[in-house]
């Protein structure tokens, strides 16, 4: 058990330093409110890490979601203030993620055209796209039912936690105990042979993609209504952050291995790190330099562990 | 003096003796062939003269002088050589600079003179008696045509040690004869080699000596005039196998599979007519390249076809993808096994249930005990060796890798099972258990349609023998009609000269 969850360990004794270190030097840092900022402005990429997880898992890569997750929260916010309930507009942020995802997914499955090169395209255009039809102007002037969900100030935040945490706990298991977990899984480590077996790999494929859009679209969401107004330019970066938290979680970029698990440690990682640096007294130029050597190290340890693990595997084809 | 001499060389990994005090000589003009079932000890032999592994205890002696620290670059530089089954070449460079990259040496800023690399690879290519235009690009070239070119390339380095493993692994019969002229020549020049098969006939028909290697040890070394086919199986599995085919006479069923007058311009396929009966071992016999896997791949739903109907329990089928095919009861084994036939970050269990999700789950639940179950008793009936269902697939000697692939395609509980060349690669115990599973299977009512480019395993498990040859099935023959020589001739069909058989090997 331990030997196979070595990652998830490795980066929750990390956590486990880190959260130490601040208790000795920054005990200020455990405040309900800025655990509570922390996790609220942290939340969504996790809800857009998970989807990323899946899409890593099956091999690919989606590099479009900043621009995905800009968009859905535009169209939010818009929907909402057309007059429409806060439900329609989620249904509509999710819709749009899964559209857009689903674009993705066709171009990498059935034109086989590699993720990497059609994300980038989309990541480009749909930013882009946004700007233009936008004109960079930002969405204000919101109807109450939009902020904080039509919730309070007060419970909002709890009501979030409940749901990301299971949908979070929803998603670890499908991966784990479903079929179609397994398919995800088969496909990233060996898309032929996962064909072979009878499996459908380009619709695993085009699927992952529509998933972590739909993903996209819900953090879109729980992410603007914090706001009174919806900036046309958000998620810039979005997915530099995520996929760092997927590989520090253990997710093999090239696919078949990977778990959600790691993701949230991954993230909760990375996340803790940048208001620490603030509480250590520690320039917050520092934390990019910071969040690159965690990547670093993460997938050095990986490649180190893999040349073991070849050694191990050449032995045992050869003796 | 040997060229080569290994004296009293240990390695072990783990604490799992690889070799134990292995002493093997290599004389001058001399091919001294290696042979062992997998694991034996072969490749981390030619690891350590190859200075890919440092031996733990013994010592490495090359023309004489000790090598006290073999590395690779070493190895190179004292003329050794090694040719794998797999290429390893530049799939976007021409055969030419595949060939320059190998033998120049020089520095960054060297002019490169692009006729001189064309000539020498022409001319290193012709000394093989490969007609092969050195400009073209490596992708572009089959599996033989990529091995020829890693001979052209150890031969021109002047290899005086040249070691081959499996080097006709995917070579037809002409170009065998040509490897072996090859071979025979450099031999007369002097050259050592060693060379490594599973194919006996081979080793007989070009070995000087015979050094057997059974987990970790030499068994024995001797002349091959003193070693004969039966001793040499012997000696290797340390027991007696059963000298013929495990093959018995099933009473056939009704027609499980048919395919009628089946035309693919895609797959180049045409006029395809052929049916297999429930218990019944139909043998696809035909050369490398006369449409027999993509007749296999067309069955299983993986080619689409123009014209024509397969018919399964004598309903016309519809099958469209690889699921459709399973939904009917087809299992494929495929031949490459690395590349499609198992997912080698996956664990036995894992790979044996991927087919049959839906049998291990309850309401699209995974039940990981019934799963573990499930692969347990294949691993058992199958003669898996490993410590448990759990381990990785990519850990497991190729004949297990291959049990493995089966093992997935027994879950779906087929009615039809296609498996192409389904001992390619597997030592000899494996195979022979590989065909005592494809008897028992027979047994039990299944159809099973084997391509084999071995011929003493098509006559020795078919009932019938269909021939193919240029997309279509020319002949089918009786178990009691069918010989090496019929098949063969069928299989040319006046077509001048190339063979595509591989010789004789394993049982």
């Amino acid at each position: 058990m331990l030997k196979r969850h070595q990652r998830e360990v490795s980066v929750a004794i990390a956590i486990g330093a880190l959260a130490l270190v601040l208790a000795f030097v920054a005990p200020g840092y455990f405040t309900a409110e800025n655990l509570g900022d922390l996790f609220l402005a942290n939340a969504p990429v996790l809800v857009v890490a998970l989807g990323a997880t899946l899409v890593m898992i099956a091999g690919e890569i989606d590099i479009s979601v900043g621009s995905v997750f800009a968009i859905a929260g535009v169209v939010a916010g818009v929907t909402s203030k057309l007059g429409m309930p806060i439900a329609v507009a989620a249904l509509a942020a999710c819709a749009t993620g899964a559209l857009l995802g689903g674009l993705n997914g066709v171009l990498v499955a059935y034109l086989r055209i590699p993720s990497i090169v059609v994300t980038l395209a989309t990541m480009v255009a749909l930013r882009d796209g946004l700007r233009w039809s936008t004109q960079g102007a930002w969405i204000e002037n919101l109807p109450r039912s939009f902020q904080w969900l039509g919730l309070t100030q007060g419970s909002y935040p709890w009501v979030m936690f409940a749901g990301v945490a299971g949908l979070t706990i929803v998603m670890a298991w499908t991966l784990g105990h479903l079929a179609a977990g397994r398919a995800i899984y088969a496909t990233g480590s060996n898309a032929d042979a996962a064909r072979l077996a009878g499996l459908d790999a380009a619709l695993v494929k085009a699927s992952v993609f529509i998933a972590a859009g739909t993903l996209t679209g819900l953090a879109a969401l729980l992410n603007s209504v914090r706001f009174n107004q919806i900036p046309s330019n958000a998620g810039l970066g979005l997915e530099m952050k995520v996929i760092a938290s997927v590989v520090v979680g253990g997710t093999a970029i090239t696919g078949g291995r990977g778990t959600i698990a790691g993701t949230v440690l991954g993230l909760v990682l990375l996340a803790a790190i940048d208001p620490a640096l603030t509480f250590l007294g520690v320039s917050a130029y520092w934390e990019r330099a910071l969040q690159g050597a965690i990547i670093l190290t993460g997938v050095a340890i990986d490649a180190i562990r893999a040349r073991r693990n070849k050694d191990v595997r050449a032995l045992v084809v050869s003796v | 003096m040997p060229l080569l001499q290994t004296d009293s060389i240990s390695k072990s990994f783990a604490g799992v003796h690889a070799l134990r005090r292995v002493t093997f000589t290599l004389e001058p003009g001399e091919v001294h062939a290696l042979v062992g079932e997998n694991g034996a000890g072969k490749s981390t032999l030619i690891k350590i003269i190859t200075g890919a592994e440092t031996p733990d205890a013994g010592t490495l002696i090359v023309a004489g002088h000790a090598v006290p620290r073999m590395d690779p670059a070493l190895s190179r530089s004292l003329g050794i050589r090694a040719i794998y089954q797999q290429p390893s070449l530049f799939p976007h460079l021409s055969i030419a600079e595949n060939v320059a990259l190998a033998l120049e040496g020089g520095g960054a800023w060297r002019r490169v003179d692009w006729r001189a690399r064309t000539r020498t690879a022409a001319a290193l290519l012709d000394r093989i008696g490969a007609p092969l235009d050195p400009d073209r690009l490596v992708a572009g070239l089959s599996m033989p045509e990529q091995q020829i070119v890693e001979i052209a390339k150890a031969i021109g380095a002047n290899a005086r040690i040249l070691i081959m493993d499996e080097p006709t692994a995917s070579l037809s019969d002409r170009e065998v004869d040509h490897l072996f002229g090859v071979i025979r020549r450099l031999r007369g020049e002097g050259t050592g080699v060693i060379y490594i098969s599973h194919r006996l006939e081979e080793v007989f028909a070009v070995a000087d000596r015979i050094t057997v290697l059974r987990d970790g040890d030499v068994i024995a070394t001797s002349p091959r005039a003193d070693l004969d086919r039966a001793t040499l199986i012997r000696l290797m599995v340390g027991r007696e196998l059963a000298a013929v085919f495990p093959k018995r006479e099933v009473p056939l069923g009704p027609v499980a599979l048919e395919v009628r007058r089946l035309r693919s311009r895609a797959a180049d396929l045409h006029d395809i007519s052929l049916d297999v009966r429930r218990g019944e071992i139909v043998g696809l016999a035909g050369l490398v390249g006369s449409g027999r896997t993509e007749l296999a791949e067309t069955i299983f739903g993986l080619r689409p076809f123009d014209a024509g109907a397969v018919l399964v329990d004598g309903a016309p089928v519809a099958i469209a993808s690889p699921a459709d095919a399973i939904t009917h009861g087809i299992g494929y084994v495929p031949e490459d096994r690395r590349q499609h036939g198992v997912v080698l970050e996956m664990s036995i269990a894992e790979n044996a249930s991927l087919a049959t999700l839906d049998a291990v789950s309850k309401r699209g639940l995974i039940d990981a005990k019934v799963e573990r179950e499930a692969a347990e008793q294949y691993a058992g009936q199958l003669r898996i060796k490993a410590p448990s269902v759990g381990v990785e697939v990519g850990s497991l000697s190729g004949g297990n890798q291959q049990k493995v692939a089966l093992a997935r395609w027994l879950a779906i509980r087929p009615s039809i099972l296609i498996l192409d060349e389904p001992t390619q690669g597997v030592d000899v115990g494996s195979k022979a258990e590989i065909h005592g599973i494809m008897q028992s299977l027979a047994e039990r009512g299944v159809a099973i349609l084997m391509i084999s480019s071995e011929l003493p395993e098509v006559l020795g498990m078919s009932d019938r023998i269909a021939v193919m040859h240029g997309g279509t099935i020319v002949g089918i023959l009786s178990r009691a009609e069918a010989t090496q020589q019929k098949i063969i001739a069928m299989a040319l069909e006046r077509a001048d000269g190339a063979r595509g058989f591989s010789r004789a090997s394993g049982n």
